[in-house]
């Protein structure tokens, strides 16, 4: 795991749960490892899948300031930690969406949503992900995750997502 | 030029007794004028809408300079028929009574126009040429419209329009629409468009149509489909199944292609969609995020938004494709471009001062000039048909429409809803129609129009929830 301080694990954890991304109730074993599950029909997770790298990063999303696609310190160090698992599997390609809260007009947010996963796709390039690697869509305004019109709501929506397309 | 367009009535000589009904009657019901084409309609209007002016004629007229502001009491009884005959449209009475509605709508929807809510009596076939100018009167129609519709031997129908000033006794206009059956309801916006004009001086705009994304599904997961509808909401189609995201659709100056954006295969691109043939192509063959699509007046180019490398211009290409040519180059978010009429000039938003404005250059991309300077973000600007306005979002807390000289100045705002975007422009300039979204987790958006004055606000219906409408033109 990426060696974060204290405070960022807290921070983590907090951003996390307002996601309402439930942690895995049983503590993952270390990444390469495939685990069987004991439960017949529950899918095993590959080492190198999507779902191996949603439970060994800090977080697929980053999020963003109004009207900003720049990358604040809590924001790099979730892409440390995909720089990291993507930097163990050289060979996985991922997406990052783009993503922007209601108080944009919708053609603008497009543009903004495309930085903003251009801004996360640079990182992560500058850590040492091959950029051919790495594609990116925007979807505006057209796919928020918080549905409410309230600045927690917003907070949520303005974001990056890492997806790996495997 | 245009501070506060107050729309009012004025009933203009009205003592001057200058029609005494010297002027015979017109002749009944007659096949006028065979139109050339099928859906063309039979060219044989009196004098050009607009261009002489009613009130040293002495006529009624709906005064939308100045004057009193209330609309003008107008009666549109059932439109009779010769023979009942079935047609594939529908029996001929049955029409007769829909295209009166067609006729009452469309002018009760441009807010100068009050319809009879009671009062309206059947009229017999003669009595369409030869009005009861007494009974309507008493009933209280300033105007009257009387027409008939009558299937022809070749499979098409005939409607006749006749629009009268009850006051004066005298025959204002006529005219005589042929439609094929599928295109019947044209008629009747043709009919409202001669009556329109002639009572306003303004140009026509109820026969056109509106191509928009229809919406439906919750918010986080909304499915949004191409669709085309009349300016009314009829003639509802859809265009696409909804599987990819469909968004910000403009029809080609010829009415035959819409460009509009598409996440089909996950690659969200412009596409040039043929409205006969259903096909589509992508605009420009690339792997560039590619937006915002407006076609030149003349058909010829199509003016768009391309991301490079995080970077998001303003780009035109040939419209039938080739290699885009850039004509903005900050490092700034330009988007939103849109010609003006004649396509000399493009406004266009930008963020480069630090927030949304609106700015205007010349086609090529010369003179860059920014025009608006209030407070808040300006956003979507679109062109008035006219040439003298530009509309746009404007982004202060909540989103508004307003309208504003091309120069910049004489700013106003027409909508006070929380959320209303995206204005177009009516073929006429003097309505646009825009969509409003409702907050939280039921949110929702709608299509709604506004006129130039603010207050006549409505919601435009649709199948399902709607969003980016684009007004197309008056139909040929």
């Amino acid at each position: 795991m990426a060696k974060l301080t204290t405070s960022l694990l807290i921070g983590t954890a907090l951003f996390t749960a307002a996601c309402a991304k439930k942690p895995p109730a049983v503590i993952p074993p270390p990444p390469g490892q495939s685990v069987v599950d004991p439960n017949a029909g529950q899918p095993s997770i590959a080492p190198g899948s999507r779902a191996d790298f949603e439970r060994s990063v800090t977080s697929n999303t980053v999020n963003f300031a109004l009207d900003s696609f720049s990358l604040d310190d809590r924001a790099r160090a979730i892409l440390d930690s995909q720089a990291q698992w993507l930097t163990r599997y050289p060979n996985v390609p991922v997406s990052l969406e783009g993503h922007c809260d209601e108080r944009g007009t919708r053609e603008y947010n497009l543009a903004l949503g495309d930085r903003r996963a251009l801004a996360a796709k640079n990182y992560l390039a500058a850590r040492g992900v091959a950029p051919g690697r790495i594609s990116t869509i925007s979807y505006g305004k057209e796919r928020p995750i918080a549905l409410g019109s309230d600045e927690a709501s917003w907070a949520q929506n303005r974001r990056a997502v890492t997806i790996v397309l495997n | 030029m245009f501070h506060k367009m107050i729309f009012a009535l004025a009933l203009a000589g009205v003592a001057t007794g200058v029609a005494e009904a010297q002027t015979a009657p017109a002749p009944l019901p007659v096949p006028f004028p065979n139109a050339p084409q099928t859906g063309a309609p039979a060219p044989q209007a009196p004098g050009q809408p607009g261009g002489a002016n009613p009130q040293q004629q002495g006529e009624l007229v709906v005064d939308v300079v100045g004057g009193v502001s209330a609309p003008l009491g107008i009666a549109i009884p059932v439109m009779p028929t010769s023979d009942v005959v079935n047609t594939p449209a529908g029996r001929t009475d049955q029409l007769g009574q829909q295209l009166a509605q067609i006729v009452t709508t469309d002018l009760r929807n441009s807010g100068l126009f009050k319809p009879l809510d009671s009062g309206v009596k059947p009229v017999l076939f003669p009595e369409v040429t030869a009005p009861t100018f007494d009974y309507w009167g008493g009933a209280g129609a300033s105007a009257l419209v009387q027409g008939f519709i009558r299937a022809n031997g070749d499979g098409t129908l005939t409607v006749g329009c006749y629009l009268y000033d009850v006051t004066s006794r005298a025959e204002l206009a006529r005219q005589g629409f042929v439609v094929p059956p599928s295109e019947w309801r044209r008629a009747g916006h043709k009919c409202a468009d001669m009556v329109y004009s002639k009572l306003t001086g303004e140009g026509p705009y109820f026969d056109s149509r509106v191509v928009y994304v229809s919406e439906t599904g919750p918010k986080g997961k909304r499915i949004k489909r191409l669709a085309i509808m009349d300016q009314d909401g009829g003639n509802h189609r859809f265009l696409t199944n909804g599987q990819a995201i469909a968004l910000t659709p403009r029809l080609s100056p010829d009415q035959r292609s819409i460009v509009y954006m598409s996440y089909v295969e996950d690659r969200p691109a412009i596409y040039v969609y043929d409205i006969e043939s259903g096909r589509q192509r992508l605009l420009v063959p690339n792997t560039n995020l590619t937006f915002a699509p407006r076609v030149s007046p003349d058909g010829k180019w199509v003016l768009f938004s391309m991301a490079v490398g995080g970077n998001t211009d303003i780009y035109r290409v040939p419209f039938n494709g080739g290699t885009p040519q850039r004509l903005t180059d900050s490092p700034a978010i330009d988007t939103g471009g849109t010609y003006s009429p004649d396509g000399s000039r493009i406004v266009f938003e930008s963020d480069r001062s630090g927030t949304q404005q609106l700015y205007v250059m010349n086609a090529d991309g010369s003179q860059q000039q920014r025009i608006s300077f209030g407070s808040g973000r300006y956003a979507t600007p679109v062109w008035s048909p006219r040439g003298n306005l530009i509309a746009f979002t404007k982004i202060g807390g909540s989103f508004r429409i307003g309208i504003m000289s091309p120069a910049g100045g004489n700013e106003q705002l027409l909508t006070d809803g929380a959320q209303d975007e995206g204005p177009s422009w009516s073929p006429n300039g003097r309505v646009l129609m825009f969509f409003r979204s409702s907050g939280g987790g039921n949110g929702r958006a709608d299509l709604w129009s506004v006129d130039l004055t603010g207050v006549n606000v409505r919601r435009v219906p649709t199948v399902l929830d709607g969003s980016d409408p684009a007004w197309g033109p008056l139909r040929p």
